[in-house]
């Protein structure tokens, strides 16, 4: 019971917080793609996958006390950072064995940025595609992120790093 | 006159309740329409197993497409029609797309997907781009027609505004199920003034935004939003029917794997159990189907699934108390271990549920980048995201709320066998938050 809520709360706990809900959503899908077995349903939105139920998730274990969630006003928008409590650590213990078999997974990805992760997690999305059909779909729903071909390649030898 | 441009001799209408009359004069969408995958749209209801607590929710997918085709052709033929930032070529992909949105959910879609690990997306891309009548109908537009329909339904195609009108935080999508379910349940909730909403959209850059003068009808329509969510889509005696419903599928692929012989084969599911599925098998399926499972499995041998058939048709569903996960998680061990002793197996007659395994969700701004918010067209031309201005939708956006419940059968825990723990159980479940 509860096991869903408990794998993400693990997961954050391994990456020793994260900064930003769009990083979080991005970092979840990456390993969802690498067969990690996280159940939250991703679709493709403005921004790239996105998973509504991943947003209540996190909603509901902050409720239950064991997420904080601090908020950062940055003008136009606000940035979220999320922690595990103390609770959250006993509750993370119901869980019968870490969602990484390696956790030097989460530290991976936390240490890229944002822009880094949705790079990521876009071209995995189109990971049923040819590379150069993956790249010309990347240019056009993220046109005006303007990716360079430096970091497209890092990416892609990023996705082989962590899949190695 | 080639096929994209062919129009009937005389416009079809169809009666609809919510829009009173939905129009047809393309000849593609009249076919598409009439086409079989099209057709099994009627054979889905849109609110699953909602019609067990608000029994006029009967209504099925196949009138949602069309309502969402209507309010598209609405926004596209009137509405931007001659707008300089509204693209005309666009006109047929965007109806093809808001007629064949939903075309790939299956009976009972979100139990189903949940169990069998398998996505209404993947199907309604494999429909629009495989072997299919609808697929046919999309090729004589032209090649690459099918492949755009599918995009724009993905969200990856490259117009932006036409994806918007889809699928975005106000969509014609959302406008329409929220009037029609309203109108099926008989709620008095779930209506707002899509006509003004309609009249302020605007296509700007890459979205569709709404001018400032129009803020107090996009107010009504998150606040239906916001009253529909946890009025009917979470409606906590649905939310029981969807356990039962989920547990059916468990329990008859849990029998499968086991080797039990069923009294009913479950042919239709078997390709499902051993994930060797096609994309006939889903569409063979559909809640017609299923039902009739339901009822041959109430005299199946197996006590769990004739039980939770019999359940689900008879709507015998489990009771149900609130819980705070925060503080009683570890409780559900104990009660799980007493289920147990008592006889009752927890993996199927214990079940926690929260607003999470939704897949409804209400209106949050969010963080940049997260979600693209609803915007605000301002008269100087600036945008400004709509809880900077709304008073009423910061209320709803920036409280957190959510609701648990655990699920049992309260019948069972009552009758003479194994007394002294049933009543345990019976105090542990009094006691409030489990």
């Amino acid at each position: 019971m509860l096991q869903e809520h408990a794998k993400i709360v693990d997961f954050i706990a391994t990456a020793d917080g994260i900064t930003g809900r769009k990083k979080m959503q991005k970092m979840i899908y990456i390993l969802k793609k690498l067969g990690v077995p996280f159940q939250e349903k991703y679709e493709f939105h403005i921004y790239g996958p996105y998973s509504e139920e991943l947003t209540a998730r996190v909603e509901e274990l902050c409720d239950m006390g064991f997420l904080s969630e601090e908020l950062e006003d940055k003008g136009s928008y606000v940035q979220y950072k999320y922690a595990v409590t103390k609770e959250g650590a006993d509750f993370r213990g119901t869980l019968k064995e870490s969602i990484l078999d390696s956790p030097e997974v989460a530290g991976k990805l936390n240490g890229k940025s944002s822009r880094f992760l949705e790079l990521t997690a876009t071209l995995l999305y189109f990971d049923h595609m040819e590379r150069e059909e993956q790249i010309e779909k990347l240019h056009i729903v993220k046109a005006k992120l303007n990716f360079t071909p430096d970091e497209i390649e890092e990416a892609y030898g990023f996705i082989a790093e962590l899949r190695q | 006159m080639d096929y994209a441009n062919q129009k009937l001799a005389e416009e079809k209408v169809f009666k609809d309740p919510v829009h009173r009359y939905i129009y047809v004069r393309d000849q593609v969408i009249w076919d598409l329409i009439n086409s079989r995958e099209f057709q099994r749209l009627r054979r889905i209801k849109q609110l699953g197993t909602s019609y067990l607590v608000f029994h006029g929710a009967e209504h099925s997918r196949f009138s949602h497409s069309l309502g969402v085709y209507e309010i598209v052709r609405r926004i596209s033929d009137d509405m931007f029609h001659g707008r300089p930032e509204w693209d005309e070529s666009e006109r047929l992909v965007v109806l093809c797309a808001a007629l064949l949105h939903d075309l790939g959910h299956g009976p009972f879609s979100h139990s189903f997907e949940k169990v069998f690990n398998v996505d209404h997306e993947n199907f309604t891309r494999e429909i629009l781009l495989g072997d299919t009548e609808v697929h046919q109908i999309l090729m004589k537009v032209s090649a690459d027609f099918p492949k755009k329909v599918a995009e724009v339904i993905a969200k990856t195609y490259s117009n932006k505004q036409v994806v918007s009108l889809i699928s975005s935080q106000i969509d014609a999508d959302r406008m329409d199920y929220l009037q029609r379910d309203a109108y099926y349940t008989g709620v008095s909730y779930g209506h707002f003034d899509m006509e003004r909403i309609l009249r302020v959209m605007r296509p700007l850059e890459d979205q569709v935004v709404i001018k400032a003068s129009g803020m107090h009808a996009v107010e009504d329509y998150i606040m239906s939003r916001y009253q529909m969510y946890w009025q009917v889509y979470f409606h906590p005696v649905a939310r029981s029917a969807e356990v039962i419903l989920r547990k059916i599928l468990q329990r008859a692929k849990e029998l499968h794997d086991s080797g039990y012989e069923f009294a009913q084969p479950p042919t239709h599911f078997a390709a499902f159990f051993d994930r060797s599925f096609t994309l006939k098998d889903y569409l063979a399926l559909d809640e017609g189907v299923m039902m009739t499972y339901f009822q041959l499995w109430m005299n199946e041998r197996d006590p769990i699934l004739s039980d939770m058939s019999d359940r689900f048709v008879n709507r015998r569903l489990f009771q149900y108390v609130d819980f705070d996960p925060g503080k009683d998680y570890r409780k559900l061990g104990e009660l799980a271990s007493l289920f147990k002793k008592a006889g009752i197996d927890p993996d199927y007659y214990l079940v926690d549920d929260s607003t999470s395994d939704l897949p409804y969700d209400f209106y949050r701004p969010g963080e940049e980048g997260e979600r693209l918010p609803i915007h605000l067209l301002m008269p100087n031309g600036d945008i400004k995201e709509l809880s900077r201005l709304s008073q009423i939708v910061e209320a709803i956006s920036g409280k957190r709320r959510t609701d648990y419940k655990l699920y049992f059968p309260a019948e069972l825990l009552v009758d003479g066998k194994k007394k002294a723990i049933k009543q345990q159980i019976v105090e542990m479940l009094k006691e409030g938050g489990v």
